[in-house]
């Protein structure tokens, strides 16, 4: 049986003039494992390799990274989904800075998590126990709520790249539709008029690479189709 | 909120609406004299002079014109913001294509309506 080829991206800015990639080749015994157990295996013979880890399940949208060009959660990838030729090549999630290896600075990603307010308004007088919700209104927070913000979509996207610090991004506009969508929130018009401009929203060029990535099987793209629909009706 | 004042409505939305708008009305005006000018094989210039001389024709056109031009600038402006991030540059270009984009309009209904 051959070594797996893995090919990682290594960059150490306090040594580093410049990031390079680093080959390993890693016996899986035939396993058909997950590549965050792969880039364990390859921990164990070198220790100065950084990555993002926690649940190792799929929940806390820690080991974001790209994956043979595709971004995804390595701990739910099983090799044999992103194998190509008896090859993997890893690097970090793209656009954003580079901290060390595939540790990348999430900071513009959650500063447009911030500006979409990704908490429930509301300026009516609280009820005695809690505000109630109809099993109809429920529903609509299905495919919204679900999100983990791992970045995989809004560093897939093209749109993201270019205009970090404008572009609110899928994963933060996924989140705004969800407090839209929320029968509770009450800053409708004002969460709306946060979005109109050129940048925010409309930056979105529909190519859904946002849906071909992410690990929670969501779908941004119709959310911000849905965002569109909102503030068509609430201008015209 | 990202404020901007060099794309043509002011506001995301507006563009988003005016882009699609524009789309449609060029679809057809391009499916119309497609259509035209393969249903005459034969034109001469007095055919293709009297369209042009219609109301109608002169209505569309000029419709047509006014769309490529809000259309242009939303495009290109979106582009210059995409990738031009030098803000001389940028403002540079999108001047420029401002620019281009009113000589080109009128130019076109001096086209249609001139002697």
């Amino acid at each position: 049986m051959s070594k797996l080829q893995v090919s990682l991206y290594r960059y150490h800015p306090e040594t580093d003039s410049a990031p390079y990639m680093q080959e390993f080749q890693v016996d899986t015994q035939g396993r058909d494992l997950m590549v965050l157990n792969l880039l364990e295996m390859i921990k164990e013979d070198d220790s100065t390799i950084a990555y993002r880890r926690s649940c190792r399940e799929g929940v806390c949208g820690s080991d974001g990274m790209n994956m043979n060009g595709k971004n995804g959660l390595a701990c739910i990838t099983p090799l044999s989904a992103v194998v190509k030729n008896n090859k993997l090549t890893l690097r970090p999630l793209p656009g954003l800075p580079v901290i060390r290896d595939l540790v990348v600075d999430m900071g513009l990603f959650y500063k447009q998590y911030e500006r979409i307010h990704p908490y429930l308004q509301n300026d009516t007088p609280s009820p005695a126990i809690e505000r109630l919700q109809s099993p109809e209104e429920r529903d609509k927070l299905d495919g919204l709520y679900e999100c983990i913000l791992c970045a995989c979509c809004s560093t897939a996207c093209p749109s993201f790249w270019w205009n970090p610090d404008k572009f609110v991004g899928p994963a933060g506009l996924l989140q705004a539709y969800r407090f839209l969508a929320d029968s509770r929130d009450t800053a409708t018009r004002e969460r709306l008029s946060e979005l109109e401009d050129p940048f925010s929203v409309f930056r979105c060029r529909g190519i859904m690479n946002c849906v071909a990535v992410c690990p929670k099987g969501l779908n941004p793209t119709r959310a911000i189709g849905k965002i569109r629909e909102m503030l068509l009706a609430n201008a015209t | 909120m990202v404020t901007n004042i060099t794309n043509l409505g002011r506001s995301g939305l507006s563009d988003w609406l005016l882009q699609r708008a524009s789309a449609i009305v060029l679809a057809l005006y391009t499916l119309f004299l497609v259509g035209y000018l393969l249903l005459n094989p034969g034109l001469d210039y007095m055919a293709w002079s009297g369209l042009f001389d219609q109301t109608w024709m002169r209505i569309f056109s000029l419709l047509a014109f006014i769309s490529l031009a809000a259309h242009a600038w939303v495009g290109l402006w979106t582009v210059t913001t995409d990738y031009l991030k030098s803000t001389g540059i940028r403002l540079v270009t999108q001047t420029v294509i401002i620019l281009a984009i009113f000589v080109f309009l009128v130019w076109g209904i001096q086209v249609l309506w001139g002697a």
